[in-house]
């Protein structure tokens, strides 16, 4: 299925829910954009929630480096929110669980701003 | 008698949409070999690594080249090659993507994943001089125990 985003405005933090995959190709390109709107947007506050992703490859995982690193370049913060099993595991094997902020619920999320 | 090896021979396109197919057909051979839900998919995503490996940085997105992938099913292991019509490389020339100075790296991932998601993983440089990716998944034992 293909990588769909929603975007939900709290306050001054965008929560943008996806589901779908985030692969080589169209998941990863979409990711991408959607991140980078965000920014040129003036937006710094960003959560991913990765409720209903539950296949991101070696492709979607760069471009989630790559949205951190544009996130984190823009003095903005990026974080993670409701990853399932699969996902939580592909970020544990590939270290990224000690780069990303990985929240399990929403309210936790939004408090973690600072 | 010694039970026989079955060969399938498939080749794809330099094309995105061949990463999906290698992917489909392989997780499709493991489930009918036996498999389980979590074994077939770890071994669709190392062979969709690996064909994305060679639609990248062997073929270099080369529409011409194509991508070579071999299934075999032995007694007791599965065997995906995929075999690209680049330059090839040596396993040892790949930086660490677990090393702290590349966690922030947005490539390079691939290798690992193949190697984590198989039981054996290698790289030989083919005659020709392209890069074959070999990984191995051991059948489940309820599967090799049927040989008898």
């Amino acid at each position: 299925m293909a990588l769909q985003g929603t975007c939900r405005q709290i306050g001054d933090i965008a929560i943008i829910d996806f589901s779908g995959k985030i692969t080589l190709g169209e998941g990863s390109s979409t990711l991408r954009h959607t991140i980078r709107d965000l920014i040129d947007n003036g937006q710094r506050k960003i959560v991913l929630n990765l409720y209903d992703v539950d296949y991101i490859d070696s492709s979607g995982i760069g471009e989630l480096v790559s949205g951190y690193t544009t996130v984190r370049n823009a003095e903005g913060e990026m974080k993670l929110l409701h990853l399932t099993k699969r996902v939580h595991d592909l970020l544990q094997i590939t270290r990224l669980f000690t780069v990303f902020d990985v929240q399990s619920d929403e309210e936790s999320a939004l408090r973690s701003f600072r | 008698m010694a039970a026989k090896t079955q060969r399938i021979e498939i080749t794809l396109e330099t094309l995105l949409e061949s990463v999906d197919l290698a992917e489909v057909i392989v997780m499709r051979i493991a489930e009918a070999t036996g498999f389980g839900e979590e074994d077939i998919h770890k071994m669709g995503m190392a062979v969709r690594e690996g064909v994305i490996n060679a639609y990248n940085y062997g073929n270099q997105q080369i529409r011409d080249k194509k991508i070579f992938m071999t299934v075999e099913l032995e007694p007791d292991k599965m065997i995906v090659r995929v075999l690209d019509q680049g330059k090839g490389f040596e396993l040892t020339e790949v930086p660490d993507p677990l090393a702290e100075e590349n966690l922030l790296r947005t490539s390079g991932r691939g290798l690992f994943l193949m190697r984590a998601f198989m039981d054996e993983f290698n790289v030989h440089t083919a005659p020709g001089g392209g890069a074959e990716l070999v990984m191995v998944k051991k059948l489940p034992d309820t599967v090799s125990g049927n040989g008898s």
